[in-house]
């Protein structure tokens, strides 16, 4: 087995606003070029989480490794080589077009004062190409569709060639098509050696493509493996705290919710 | 290639347009007058008539470069700071900064003296005051994030100062102070000198070349806080750096002309417009724009009436009409 790119010890995280830990002893590791869904209700902490993946925020106690190097030894300017993020949405309030937005992710590459230049517009442009909406290139943010918008992030976060991408319910906007799309191109970028981390509510989206599931529930994991050890009927019901049941069609994973709502 | 090529041909025509259009408005502007008649002032005058030429050196050429770097400070100043704050509808002086200039002047004029120096002197530091307040209270404030924060802190303390320029008012003589104090609110440049001049000019050139520099790393500042960061900003460094200049800017153009209102909300609009919303290319128009737009009010305000008309006016009329404009006209939409 190769080495974990990012290690993740025991961190527990606690908000400076409410006293309550968000997140509690969180323990994983994650394999370079894999796929793992970070699965959970609402409120499980997943966004926290990936904010501390990032090193937005420092763990209360713990550590996280990026290549065996703690990320608080990191600058900001080397983190943000190696790691990228989509997030769950952004408000845009300027109507810039999707390349002048896109190509804001060659920031980490860029001094304070430089501009981007014909390589990086050069990385933009295939950027675009890569998540399929060059058409849409010289449209302005505020016109596009939930998820349109969805692939600007994703594509900004492309031009950002990180090592590790985090991306925060990447398919919860987004009809079935749409998450389809979204969930081939991360599949292609994990092809060519990216190594994805997702979180999501939805656990049929983390069937279509993960590796590896982290489940967690009220701030702490409850479980973590393999997609197959961990994808049952028995654990996901104690993740979401209803009946469910994993159910096989067509050699995809369906989940169904069995609980009833007069419970 | 032989595109490419064209692009950066009318990259530069285009900069040398922005360049080249205030100054020859800045020129034209120096034969505009009351003097000797009103409107315009033949070049002859210049060389044969010396009351003219010193009229001229003196008064007309430093007031007209005041309005430019007015209305080029306003407007750069209002662009940065609708970035910073997310939203386009930012005025630059509401973190108490114009009302804290106001509350200064009016003191000084109470209780310290009416020489020009002394009054942009307090109005400079109760303008500063006034920031340093927003932020402090900002920083104190339990809800909400940065921007909220912020804003809500910046809207009490004008309020405070606001209230409190109320009770200078007040207590002003009817028939000495409390003229010039409203003729300070109102804004004008008719004072100005050389030495106003040089008394804004270095604080003016450090803040709008920073902000010049910075200008495409501004568009990164205007993204959520864990976006920025996940793109290596140091938002809470680069977001000062930025206020700062902008503030100091605006602290000392409205210490030296009252207040001015309406050129920081509406020329970045109508640069964005022209420029779309990349602060790389609409910082610079903002600039242009800016300063022509200060100009020509000042030379409405120069030259339309007997007396002087106080420029806050000029630059509200005009401002809110074209506001008016935007807002109702469909294909002018504020996003941008």
């Amino acid at each position: 087995m190769t080495s974990a790119i990012l290690q993740v010890n025991a961190i527990t995280f606690t908000y400076n606003t409410t006293n309550q830990a968000a997140l509690n002893k969180v323990t994983f590791e994650i394999c370079p070029g894999s796929v793992t869904a970070i699965l959970g209700p609402n409120g499980a902490g997943k966004t926290t989480l990936l904010h501390l993946l990032l090193g937005l925020h420092p763990p209360t106690s713990g550590s996280i490794l990026l290549n065996e190097k703690p990320l608080k030894q990191y600058t900001r300017h080397e983190l943000s080589q190696r790691i990228g993020l989509v997030p769950q949405t952004e408000y845009v309030p300027f109507a810039y077009n999707v390349l002048e937005y896109v190509i804001l992710g060659r920031a980490p590459y860029l001094g304070p004062l430089d501009m981007p230049g014909d390589e990086d517009l050069r990385i933009a442009h295939d950027a675009i190409r890569e998540v399929g909406i060059s058409h849409l290139e010289s449209r302005v943010i505020p016109e596009l569709s939930g998820g349109e918008l969805q692939l600007v992030l994703l594509a900004r976060a492309l031009c950002q060639q990180p090592a590790v991408l985090l991306l925060d319910e990447p398919t919860s906007h987004l009809d079935l098509a749409n998450r389809n799309h979204t969930l081939r191109i991360l599949d292609r970028l994990r092809r060519n050696g990216t190594t994805i981390i997702f979180s999501t509510h939805d656990p049929e989206a983390a069937a279509l493509i993960a590796d590896h599931l982290v489940l967690m529930r009220a701030g702490e994991v409850l479980d973590s493996g393999d997609l197959d050890q961990v994808f049952t009927s028995e654990i996901l019901s104690r993740v979401y705290g209803t009946t469910v049941e994993v159910v096989p069609i067509n050699g995809l994973r369906v989940v169904k919710s069995m609980g009833r709502l007069e419970a | 290639m032989h595109n490419k090529q064209l692009v950066k041909q009318r990259k530069v025509f285009f900069a040398l347009l922005l360049i080249l259009l205030p100054l020859l408005v800045l020129g034209i502007s120096v034969f505009i007058g009351r003097y000797p008649k009103p409107l315009f002032m033949p070049i002859s005058v210049l060389f044969n008539d010396e009351l003219g030429r010193n009229l001229v050196l003196n008064l007309r050429i430093p007031r007209l470069i005041t309005s430019a770097l007015l209305g080029m400070s306003l407007a750069t100043a209002g662009g940065v700071m609708q970035m910073l704050f997310r939203n386009p509808l930012v005025e630059p002086g509401f973190l108490g900064v114009t009302q804290g200039a106001g509350f200064g002047a009016a003191l000084s004029i109470l209780f310290l003296s009416t020489s020009p120096l002394v009054v942009e002197l307090s109005a400079t530091a109760f303008a500063v005051i006034g920031l340093l307040f927003s932020y402090f209270i900002a920083r104190r404030v339990r809800f909400g994030g940065w921007v909220l924060r912020l804003v809500l802190s910046g809207i009490a303390v004008s309020a405070l100062f606001s209230a409190g320029l109320g009770i200078l008012k007040y207590m002003a003589d009817p028939t000495s102070q409390l003229p010039e104090i409203v003729f300070w609110l109102l804004g004008g440049l008719w004072s100005v000198t050389w030495n106003d001049l040089l008394y804004i000019l270095p604080v003016v050139v450090i803040g709008l070349v920073i902000i010049f520099l910075m200008r495409w790393r501004l568009n990164l500042l205007s993204l959520s806080d864990e976006t920025a960061f996940s793109l290596g900003v140091s938002v809470g460094r680069e977001r000062a750096l930025l206020l700062a200049a902008s503030v100091a800017v605006t602290a000392v153009v409205v210490s030296v002309a009252g207040i001015v209102g309406w050129i920081g909300l509406i020329i970045p609009h109508i640069a964005r417009r022209i420029a779309g919303a990349n602060a790389a290319s609409f910082i610079p128009v903002s600039m242009s724009l800016g300063a022509v737009f200060g100009i020509v009010s000042d030379d409405l305000a120069r030259t339309l009436m007997m007396g002087e008309i106080p420029l806050g006016i000029i630059t509200s009329l005009i401002g809110a009409a074209v506001f008016i404009i935007m807002m109702t006209s469909r294909r002018m939409r504020i996003s941008r």
